[in-house]
């Protein structure tokens, strides 16, 4: 037994030193040892996933340990505790806090493989050349930096990348078409007297914030320098014109987590909210009509990446850059995508989803079968089209990015007093 | 020089004291230490400073959330001891029985078999706009147009803590009614009086020591509640466990601890109040 095994692994040797020399370079040569690395990427639960973690095993070898926190916590271990993770998957504006820390080591854009095809939302900032940058902490203008360990961002791409950029999304506000019956094409609509005590927030004050300021924007109440890094006087501004409408019962509820945002939906307490795109997928499947309503103003968008903790090196290093480039590969582009998110990379997704999925998700085209999610439920019939259109339109609509204020302590105790107002 | 007798009093209580020095006394004295403490973003340093007691002192929301507190506390309390002295009350002298009264009062505890986090949540489903309280309510004639207050107000709030916390009422007034010596309630009807007048004369001094055991129980939870009050307001209302879980979930211990003192200084000043209205020794 002993003995066969030996000589099976001689010949496996053998086999991958050869297929090493002729296709793949550097990461065939350690198999043997892979199956011993471990990387621990750590995260908010949107990305982690489980079925992730099976395929690097299968596709790679080595072992992904995955752990998901919310997104505060997320921030303080990627801060304060280095040695705890690999990888770090976060959002941008999450980079942008922790970038400065020095926790996490650049990447040599030489070594990923796709990355001329990665969206240009994350590298250049603009989706088409005559695009403009969106307000908010915008994945291009924190995603490099001028050389390995420097803590400031580059305006322009370089060859050192902070965050390898895994999955987005535009957000905007959710709708119950049977139960307004009329069309809904601006932001201003959630303050709008016709849903008093039918509208809702989310009570998560770094994105609520933001979807404050689309509203009173889209009222012509105030026109902000930034959305993304309000001064102290637009965030006095903003949160007197929601106190007033908190008063006068314009709320029926605020929602910290998913589950509450589908149920307010489906059960009819609410007609309009915020709304993340997964939770609209959740009250259709309940046979519930909801649309994930485009709007004038433009969407509030979020994205995350991965980051490679500053203790990361060498044979482990090389693990992460091949778990980044299978990452981008196509696999998890098409898993992400057929849930209703982005991948960094379309074009590589595209091999790994059906010609009606690409075109419903990606194309904006009208559906010629069942579209069903990664985990086989059916989200939209034939002839459905995804609400905002294609990539390109939802995508290059994006008014702002989800970001951290330099005003923020004092946004959120402005919060806590809308609350208990 | 201890007495021998002395030191196996001690030896018997050493064990309780060491758990309660562990995992009480000594979590304390960190949450006192750490008020000091200042706070950045996604840190926290060991300092001494009064920032975190200025700023709660100095805020009108403070006030406000307190107020609103003790205002969820009073009004649960009157609920629960009313409906729980009831309850005690027809348990202890109405039902003849021994095994009857035990049948009933396991009865009462059935609903506390499952998570209070679930017999809150089922309230949402029937209390909400078309839920079935509204649907009766409309299809009996009562009313044209579901009533909004029901859900998402200081009416479900204190619904659901009067659910959650009747029971805490009914227990220690039920056990001080049951020692009560019945010839003492004779000995007031063979001269004169009247049921109202046993009642109050009689029945309540005699089960003062257990109302205050449950006041304790219910004033204290609720004080402390966060859960509730978020589930059952739809997040629209705050109180002083909502302020500690926002400040806990940005990171802000040393604020959150801060909070959690004066908070467990009022629940203690609330008690030492109540308790120089009764003796609850005399019950224990």
């Amino acid at each position: 037994m002993t003995k066969m095994r030996y000589s099976r692994r001689a010949v496996l040797k053998g086999g991958a030193a050869a297929a090493a020399a002729s296709a793949f370079p550097a990461p065939m040569v350690w198999a043997q040892e892979i199956k011993d690395i471990t990387l621990r990427q750590f995260g908010t639960g949107v990305s982690n996933l489980n079925d992730v973690a099976t395929k690097v095993k299968e596709d790679l070898g080595f072992n992904l340990a995955m752990t998901a926190l919310d997104s505060d916590s997320v921030t303080q271990r990627a801060a304060t505790q280095p040695d705890s993770f690999d990888i770090a998957d976060i959002e941008y504006w999450i980079c942008k806090k922790v970038w400065p820390t020095g926790n996490l080591q650049a990447m040599d854009v030489s070594r990923i493989a796709n990355f001329d095809k990665i969206s240009p939302i994350f590298t250049t900032g603009k989706l088409t050349p005559d695009s403009t940058i969106a307000q908010g902490t915008a994945p291009s203008t924190v995603g490099f930096i001028p050389e390995p360990g420097a803590t400031e961002f580059a305006d322009e791409v370089t060859n050192w990348m902070t965050l390898i950029p895994t999955i987005y999304n535009a957000d905007t506000l959710g709708i119950r078409p049977d139960l307004i019956g009329r069309p809904i094409d601006s932001w201003a609509e959630l303050l709008n007297p016709e849903f008093k005590g039918k509208a809702s927030i989310l009570d998560i004050s770094s994105i609520g914030i933001m979807d404050m300021a689309m509203v009173c924007e889209a009222m012509g109440e105030i026109t902000y320098g930034d959305k993304g890094n309000m001064t102290p006087e637009e965030i006095d501004k903003t949160f007197a014109i929601f106190t007033e409408a908190k008063k006068a019962g314009q709320f029926r509820a605020f929602w910290k987590s998913f589950d509450e945002s589908v149920n307010l939906m489906a059960s009819g307490e609410v007609v309009i909210q915020s709304m993340w795109s997964p939770a609209i997928t959740a009250v259709k499947s309940r046979g519930i009509d909801c649309v994930y309503q485009p709007l004038k103003e433009g969407y509030r968008s979020w994205g995350g990446g991965l980051g490679l903790s500053k203790s990361l090196t060498g044979m482990e290093l090389d693990a992460a850059y091949e778990y980044i480039n299978w990452y981008l590969s196509g696999w998890v582009g098409g898993y992400l995508m057929r849930q209703g998110y982005y991948s960094a990379v379309p074009q590589t997704s595209k091999d790994f989803m059906s010609e009606n999925e690409w075109g419903y998700w990606y194309e904006g085209k009208a559906a010629t079968g069942d579209i069903v999610s990664p985990t086989g439920d059916k989200l939209a019939a034939a002839g459905d089209v995804r609400d905002g259109g294609s990539y390109e339109d939802r995508m290059g609509a994006v008014a702002c990015w989800n970001s951290v204020m330099d005003e923020n302590q004092y946004m959120v105790r402005k919060w806590n007093e809308f609350i208990a107002s | 020089m201890f007495k021998s007798r002395d030191l196996i009093a001690y030896a018997q209580a050493a064990p309780l004291g060491l758990v309660l020095l562990c995992f009480l006394v000594a979590p304390i004295i960190m949450i006192v230490i750490v008020s000091f403490w200042g706070a950045t973003e996604f840190s926290i340093y060991p300092a001494f400073q009064f920032d975190n007691y200025a700023f709660l002192f100095g805020s009108p929301v403070t006030y406000k959330v307190f107020l609103a507190t003790f205002k969820y506390a009073f009004i649960t309390w009157a609920f629960t001891l009313g409906i729980g002295f009831t309850v005690a009350y027809f348990l202890a002298f109405y039902v003849r029985t021994q095994a009857m009264q035990t049948v009933l009062f396991l009865l009462c505890t059935i609903p506390f078999l499952t998570s209070n986090i679930i017999r809150m949540i089922s309230w949402i489903p029937f209390l909400g706009r078309n839920g079935i309280a509204n649907q009766t309510l409309m299809s009996w004639g009562v009313i044209d147009a579901p009533l909004e207050w029901l859900l998402y107000s200081d009416f479900s709030v204190i619904l659901a803590f009067v659910h959650l916390y009747t029971l805490f009422m009914v227990v220690p007034i039920f056990n001080t009614m049951m020692r009560i010596d019945t010839s003492l309630i004779e000995a007031a009807y063979d001269n004169g009086a009247t049921a109202l007048q046993t009642l109050w004369h009689v029945i309540v001094p005699l089960t003062k020591p257990g109302i205050m055991i449950g006041t304790i129980f219910v004033v204290t939870l609720v004080m402390g509640d966060f859960i509730t009050v978020r589930f059952m307001s739809g997040s629209q209302k705050a109180n002083v466990g909502r302020l500690i879980s926002n400040d806990i979930s940005l990171l802000q211990y040393p604020s959150a601890a801060a909070t959690a003192v004066v908070l467990l200084c009022t629940v203690l000043l609330v008690i030492a109040v109540l308790l120089r209205f009764v003796n609850i020794r005399k019950e224990l």
